[in-house]
């Protein structure tokens, strides 16, 4: 019984994940190199084809730099929180969790509101005459990264103020009674030993920003499409199921190469920090 | 400790960011023109009517809510035997396992909804109803898997082995003494999984069909064709539901027990 009562336990739950999750992406990701013969056609003319190209380019440009300005926004955000009392702390880390619990359409749908032709900016900017016409700011690369920043950053504050609540007060301090003022402190004590932090919440946001459905729906159009919006498109309006399934390939391993990059990156950095210690 | 003006500022800027979108659409959910402006003419309640009255989001949510219910309550009844044996049992290639049973996070959203089409829809043509759950299920796995895997870790097993050689049999041991010790763990994921299994959109939207779709599958079909204050009225409902459960969580086992 001893052996066996654990595969017992775990057995459901894998037979659930390898039919409905291993299977059916077997079954996509199989016809996109294999037919007969093993080839990679598919792949190569996917590369070639100058408006993949143009979307797959979009998908990674507007994925880093929201990654980077989520840091730039993130890091004193999170520091500041993670410096407050007990009780503000817990009020504004509630105040970052509540745009992450809440639907995602509501979050893009703000977003169609301030920047549509119609929108908040555009009333605001033609009705005190500063324009005479109104600016196009919906359906452009501009909303989809300002859509997808607003739908991460959270994730990188929350993530970020896990990592600073550990930094000891007196090491700041004794940084500051030895002469650094409060910018020196932070960049040469607090900045680096949030690195680690940093590099989680990058992934977290990158993966997302890579592989978000509903912000590029909304705020891209059909003129801006991202990778995940190129698979349902291809999927359902125009029925090609191997460019589909090729397509979620790529994603898939984008992603996975940038999870495994980033996390050889904190391994490196934590073995050098090892070393100085 | 002195607070510092500019990290204030920031800070101030950015949650300036994250709330003044949704009280825009707070706002505009109360106007009276029949598309969305702002700022808004007049004061009215109908949008808010609307949404109640409207066939298409009260179904919706309707199936919303069971499927996120069912699926999540399935993925526990799967999900804590399986993290009990992760962390109690030494078998072999747990690392692997473990790896398995996360994998649907690392999936994409999208691709996981595409896969499930082909397979469950195109294949196997399963009822839309049954699809979403095996759909939902699988995206709600993951939280109880890691969840209660994680408070399984801080419990001392060693009160289970009391429980056993004083003669409590093995599964009245499971019941009496491990799963009362972890029901902080066990809420929290449940509330996590329903969540994001609520929320879910990319899955949702391969595997809805005729007159069975989720409520954010619902919106964004809605939103192809109006441009109205309904769409507010239905985002200010979901943002009252998260507060609401918000609240819960913190009166409960506390929001922080979430978050990490």
């Amino acid at each position: 019984m001893g052996k066996k009562l654990p595969w017992m336990l775990l057995t459901p739950g894998l037979v659930l994940l390898v039919l409905f999750l291993a299977l059916p992406l077997a079954r996509i990701f199989l016809p996109t190199i294999f037919d007969g013969q093993l080839s990679f056609d598919h792949y190569i003319n996917f590369f070639q084809d100058e408006y993949n190209m143009r979307i797959f380019v979009r998908t990674l440009k507007i994925s880093v730099i929201a990654a980077l300005i989520s840091i730039v926004l993130g890091v004193p955000t999170a520091y500041f929180i993670s410096r407050c009392g007990k009780a503000w702390k817990s009020i504004l880390m509630a105040l970052s969790m509540f745009p992450l619990l809440t639907n995602p359409v509501v979050r893009s749908f703000a977003w169609i509101v301030i920047l549509g032709r119609t929108g908040v900016i555009n009333t605001f900017l033609t009705s005190t005459g500063i324009l005479q016409q109104p600016l196009t700011l919906l359906y452009t690369e501009f909303s989809i990264l300002v859509g997808t920043i607003y739908l991460f950053l959270p994730i990188m504050i929350i993530t970020l103020v896990g990592v600073m609540e550990n930094i000891e007060t007196d090491i700041v301090e004794a940084a500051e009674t030895l002469g650094a003022n409060k910018l020196i402190a932070f960049v040469k004590v607090i900045l680096p030993l949030s690195v680690p932090g940093i590099i989680v919440g990058s992934v977290l946001v990158f993966t997302g920003s890579l592989t978000a459905y509903t912000t590029p729906q909304l705020l891209g159009g059909n003129r801006n499409m991202m990778m995940s919006t190129f698979i349902y498109q291809r999927a359902m309006s125009v029925g090609d199921w191997t460019g589909a399934s090729v397509i979620a390939a790529i994603m898939v391993v984008t992603t996975f190469i940038v999870m495994k990059g980033m996390n050889k990156v904190a391994e490196k950095l934590d073995r050098r920090e090892g070393q100085d210690a | 400790m002195r607070k510092n003006i500019g990290l204030t500022i920031i800070s101030g800027l950015v949650f300036a960011f994250l709330f003044i979108p949704l009280l825009i659409i707070v706002i505009t959910s109360f106007g009276e023109g029949s598309t969305i402006t702002f700022p808004i003419s007049g004061f009215t309640l109908k949008w808010y009517q609307n949404v109640f009255q409207s066939e298409t989001f009260t179904a919706s949510f309707k199936v919303s809510f069971q499927i996120s219910m069912i699926a999540t309550v399935l993925a526990l009844l799967v999900g804590i035997p399986a993290a009990y044996a992760l962390s109690r049992h030494s078998v072999r290639g747990k690392k692997l396992i473990k790896g398995f049973f996360l994998s649907p996070t690392v999936v994409p959203g999208i691709v996981v909804g595409y896969s499930l089409f082909q397979f469950l829809v195109i294949s196997l043509r399963i009822p839309v109803f049954q699809g979403l759950l095996f759909g939902h299920f699988l995206i709600s796995l993951p939280y109880a898997i890691r969840v209660i895997g994680s408070s399984l870790e801080q419990f001392d097993f060693s009160v289970e082995e009391v429980a056993w050689t004083l003669g409590c049999s093995k599964i009245k041991a499971f019941f009496k003494i491990v799963l009362p010790n972890i029901t902080s763990g066990i809420f929290a994921s449940f509330m996590l999984a329903f969540i994001n299994s609520f929320n879910n959109i990319p899955v949702s939207m391969f595997l809805s069909g005729p007159g069975v779709r989720t409520l954010p599958t619902a919106i964004l079909n809605y939103m192809e064709y109006y441009y109205d204050p309904t769409v507010s009225a239905v985002s200010v409902l979901l943002m009252i539901g998260t507060i609401v459960l918000m609240l819960l969580i913190e009166k409960t086992i506390g929001l922080s027990s979430v978050s990490k």
